[in-house]
């Protein structure tokens, strides 16, 4: 056991797939020397050296088109995009390439593709490095879409998404980067939580919080706020958007009858819209109150002055919570 | 280690400030004009210092330095014509100087009071372009208009070394070409993409790209203000005659880290940058200026006093700069009413009246 950030747990979690399978490559901008903006490749390259850590041309629609190609010869390259805002040049090689591999060659080229992408606001960045892009991943047929809430997770899931066979896109909530957690360094993944699975955090019997990513911190934070006003919250990681690991979640919510969704990105037609469509039908006769969802506003991520009236905080969280248990 | 910038480089003023001459561009400024010109580049290093101590006082959330790259931004910025349109990286603080873009309309985007800062119809500049490249076929298609309304202006669009390997830089070159398009492509080659030198995005020089799009291209010495007004007059001046685009190549160096996050001592060694403080884009022409009489140390000291004020003015400025109300973030996103836009802002509206103390204190 050793006390890790977040960072440093996805670098020790890189290092220990690179070691267990040499095809493991890793391609991004100032991944080499610089060991990434935020550290997460640091050292890497001195230790694996300048073909498994490639620092790329600057350009990522070509990251990803050239690991498609290196995944064709057998290769795991794992992608590292600098910062969410920047991935969209790579959308059309991820949505129209990458998702539909396997089906159009029959299972014959599988893309056991990571993409790394740190996401979401909250750190005063500049426009362009705070967006929560998941839901059009989620919405793409053929990849799978997963996030760590804490620096244990993140250190057995970077390794899981390697391991996986299907594209995965892998993203990292940036604010939470430097939060420290003890992480156990086992090479046993086998007895880890499966990748697509999602955790109870934190139990409870009066209503559902689910959320994932960097609003876990924050929904823990809620529950304790709560528990000092006498509800009980159950707060639920999901740590997988697509799949959605809806059994669990339903589980919760049959015993506690509320839900409230929460993530960082706008909330029209995003990951809180799927999961409350899907619970309510499969849940219809235990809800005591409809699925409510605390998220951005519809509107560009703002400038950072005002980002914390954009980002759900715990007084927006326990703003629908008291909604939920109101009706 | 990319330090010479080869027999092609045109340079019209050495590092030790002797004039030199070139066969194609001829170029006689004014006493006065090079006074002039010094003094921008006085004042925009100036705002920049200013900048990055406002960031690390916590004043600004980030800020890019153009700390070297002086003499690049001012000789093209004051090469344009007032009609001209300019589609700048997010470093090209000393041309949105020669756009009389206030400085401190400048620090609103890395203040976080704002995503834009000016108004890039008033000012004939497009606002800051963040992703790489972005900002590439903006510009050709500018300049595709200013063909088709037949107007007599051109357009110049910035983009450093590590833009040249994204594929819309590509694609622009592409169109401005088959277009014809009255389009100057300004290339700000300050050897590094944050930790990557030019040799990850390309082994020619980059001005020698143009030829395989078809049109010129030139490397100019980056750090030298007569060569860059003169390469990128004529330029613009080409364009400005139907002949399409051209490339420019400004050899030059940052002289500082990528922006205020970023640890050069990381990824690249002291040596080159010695090199380059031999180079700097304003010593080069106070002693121009000095040698020929043009100016004197009064002269001088006034232009230094001047610095000082425009610190002082930024540095109050910048504090002054508020943060927009919250419900701004619904403004402007559409032209007309959209309902759940609409409906979000009285919510928000709400929600703030429900704290008896104010938001956040709970
Ligand atoms: C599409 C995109 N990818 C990555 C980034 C992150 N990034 C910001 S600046 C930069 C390097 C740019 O290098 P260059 O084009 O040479 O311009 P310079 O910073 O040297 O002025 C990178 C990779 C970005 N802003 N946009
Ligand atoms: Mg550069």
């Amino acid at each position: 056991m050793a006390v890790l950030t977040m960072s440093k747990a996805l670098n020790l979690g890189l290092r220990r797939a690179m070691e267990r399978d040499d095809r493991v490559l890793l391609m991004g901008q100032d991944i080499g020397r610089l060991g990434g903006v935020f550290r997460v490749t640091d050292s890497l390259q001195k230790d694996f050296g300048d073909s498994r850590v490639i620092d790329t041309p600057l350009a990522e629609s070509s990251i990803l088109g050239a690991a498609i190609g290196l995944a064709m010869r057998g290769f795991r390259p794992v992608c590292e995009i600098q910062f969410d805002g920047f991935v969209f040049p790579a959308f059309d090689q991820i949505t129209a390439q990458l998702a539909k591999h396997r089906a159009r060659s029959s299972g014959a080229t599988p893309m056991p593709i990571v993409v790394r992408i740190p996401y979401g606001g909250g750190i005063g960045a500049v426009e362009h490095h705070s967006e929560s892009p998941e839901a059009y991943f989620a919405h793409t047929p053929g990849l799978r879409v997963v996030t760590p809430g804490d620096p244990a997770s993140a250190f057995v899931m970077i390794q899981q998404a390697i391991a996986s066979a299907d594209p995965v896109i892998f993203l990292e909530p940036k604010r939470r980067y430097w939060d420290k957690a003890e992480v156990a360094d086992s090479s046993e993944l086998a007895s880890s939580p499966e990748l697509f699975s999602a955790q109870v955090v934190r139990v409870g019997t009066d209503l559902t919080l689910a959320t994932y990513g960097p609003m876990v911190r924050t929904c823990l934070q809620a529950a304790d706020a709560a528990a000092a006003e006498g509800k009980s919250l159950e707060v639920i990681d999901l740590r997988s958007v697509s799949p959605l690991d809806i059994e669990t979640l339903a589980t919760s919510v049959e015993r506690t009858g509320r839900l409230v969704v929460v993530h960082e990105a706008q909330v029209s037609f995003g990951v809180g819209a799927e999961i409350a469509a899907r619970i309510t039908q499969q849940c219809f006769y235990h809800l005591l109150a409809p699925v409510l969802r605390v998220g951005g506003y519809d509107v560009p991520y703002p400038p950072s002055r005002i980002e914390s009236h954009y980002l759900p905080d715990l007084d927006r969280v326990l703003d629908s919570v008291d909604s939920s248990l109101a009706y | 280690m990319a330090v010479d910038g080869g027999p092609e480089l045109v340079q019209l003023l050495t590092p030790e400030g002797e004039r030199v001459e070139h066969p194609n561009y001829a170029l006689d400024p004014t006493p006065d004009q090079v006074r002039g010109w010094y003094r921008d580049l006085v004042l925009v290093r100036r705002f920049d210092t200013e900048a990055t101590a406002l960031q690390r006082q916590g004043e600004l959330g980030l800020w890019a330095s153009l700390l070297g790259q002086e003499a690049t931004q001012i000789g093209s910025g004051r090469a344009l014509a007032p009609g001209d349109f300019v589609f700048p990286t997010f470093r090209e603080h000393g041309v949105g100087w020669c756009r009389d873009i206030d400085p401190l309309q400048v620090l609103g985007l890395f203040r976080g009071t704002t995503n834009g800062g000016w108004n890039p119809l008033e000012h004939n500049m497009a606002l800051y372009t963040i992703v790489i490249g972005d900002q590439v076929p903006h510009a050709v298609g500018y300049a595709m208009g200013l063909t088709f309304d037949g107007a007599s202006d051109a357009c110049v669009v910035y983009f450093g070394d590590g833009a040249t390997s994204q594929g819309d830089v590509n694609e622009g070159f592409i169109w401005g070409s088959v277009f014809n398009a009255p389009v100057v492509f300004f290339c700000t080659n300050n050897q590094w993409a944050i930790s990557e030198p030019s040799e990850r995005q390309t082994r020619i020089p980059l001005y020698r790209r143009a030829a395989g799009f078809g049109f010129p291209g030139i490397r100019v010495d980056g750090n030298d203000i007569f060569a860059v007004y003169a390469v990128t007059q004529a330029a613009l001046a080409a364009a400005r005659e139907g002949q399409g685009p051209t490339l420019i190549e400004s050899f030059t160096y940052r002289m500082g880290a990528h922006t205020t996050s970023d640890d050069p001592t990381r990824y690249r060694s002291g040596a080159e940058l010695e090199i380059w403080k031999h180079r700097d884009p304003i010593e080069r022409v106070k002693s121009y200026l000095a040698r020929n009489g043009h100016a004197d140390s009064r002269w001088f000291a006034a232009v230094e006093a001047e610095g000082d004020e425009l610190a002082e003015r930024l540095r109050t400025g910048c504090r002054a700069l508020e943060a927009p109300a919250a419900t701004a973030m619904f403004d402007n996103i559409y032209a007309t009413p959209h309902p759940r836009i609409t409906e979000q802002r009285e919510q928000l509206v709400d929600y703030l009246a429900s704290f008896v103390t104010p938001a956040g204190s709970r």
